[in-house]
């Protein structure tokens, strides 16, 4: 399906929730927030929060900073 | 020769305790491991990060986390924020990734002197404290509104001493000295600390704690830089402790005036 992913459109095939697009990209599933389509995905909701095309996902980490 | 010197009080910050009164952002280090290194010459116990997409050509680096010493407390900021609403929604994201409540507010109105906005920073610490974060709130040097932010719950007030990352020090030290005289929170001077006298002046004029980022990243040498500034806190500390003498417009004498002994040119 198609997806836009911080930012980037991409096309993904096997991808049904949080947990998997994060598995896709090879992102931990530790210290980072997820936003759907504007709204936070709480953590313990990762691996069923589920995904659908044309959603826009951010996926966040930390960095450095001052 | 090693000096010495006594360890200063705990600061209480909301819940949190800390033992330094150096807090360090983690932007502009050439390295991680100078990073680290830094941090550890720093002695500090909160350390600043921000938050940014995942680079997805890129999604599985070492998060910065992993570079952090242990036992540091990690102060998320909102920096590159605009408004209200965009703080708090990072402040979310931070409280998202599961690392406590703990937030540093900045809510800016210029992107050239990165000027706090005062009508939405103010806004965004009353929605956050609200909210159950700890709010440590970034500021012009305002004593007046250090007044309202305090009122609004924040947990510490941190004026900025001349723009974020200009390195030109604390223009107005008795700014500093007037918030303190203000507020019972603590007074953290954020932004624009370029050298130890500059962290040692913060700390004189009354600030409980200086936070630095580019002093120490952009110095030469990094970790003898943050080693300096652990010092300069610690003298400015003890020196506003010790109470600096009165100045005066005229000289005084050190030696004694009377007892001259007569001498021939």
């Amino acid at each position: 399906m198609e997806l836009t992913v911080n930012g980037e459109s991409v096309h993904l095939t096997d991808v049904k929730t949080v947990g998997d697009l994060l598995d896709h990209f090879g992102v931990s599933h530790q210290t980072i927030a997820v936003v759907a389509n504007g709204t936070i995905v709480a953590r313990d909701a990762f691996e069923h929060y589920a995904i659908h095309p044309k959603d826009a996902i951010d996926i966040i980490r930390f960095v450095g900073g001052g | 020769m090693t000096f010495t010197f006594p360890d200063m009080p705990a600061l209480a910050i909301g819940p949190y305790r800390f033992q330094s009164r150096l807090f360090v952002g983690t932007g502009k280090y050439a390295t991680w491991d100078l990073m680290r290194d830094a941090l550890l010459a720093s002695a500090t116990d909160l350390v600043t990060v921000a938050l940014r997409r995942v680079d997805l050509n890129h999604p599985d680096e070492p998060t910065i986390l992993d570079a952090i010493p242990p036992g540091c407390t990690i102060l998320p900021n909102t920096a590159g924020c605009y408004s209200a609403e965009e703080a708090i929604q990072v402040a979310h994201l931070a409280r998202a990734s599961g690392i406590g409540n703990l937030i540093k507010l900045e809510v800016i109105g210029d992107r050239d002197l990165l000027w706090p906005d005062p009508i939405g920073t103010l806004d965004a610490t009353r929605r956050l404290v609200n909210e159950g974060f700890t709010v440590m709130v970034y500021t012009a040097p305002d004593p007046i509104l250090a007044d309202h932010l305090q009122a609004a719950g924040a947990h510490a007030i941190m004026p900025l001493g001349s723009p974020i990352g200009s390195g030109q020090g604390v223009l107005d030290a008795r700014q500093i000295a007037r918030i303190k005289a203000r507020v019972k929170v603590p007074v953290v001077v954020d932004a624009g600390i370029g050298s130890p006298a500059d962290a040692a002046m913060a700390m004189e004029a009354g600030a409980d704690a200086v936070l630095i980022n580019t002093a120490i990243a952009k110095a030469s040498n990094p970790v003898e830089m943050a080693r300096a500034m652990r010092a300069a806190v610690v003298a400015g500390y003890w020196g506003r402790q010790a109470g600096p003498m009165p100045r005066r417009d005229d000289a005084s004498p050190s030696s004694p005036e009377a007892g001259m002994p007569h001498v021939k040119a």
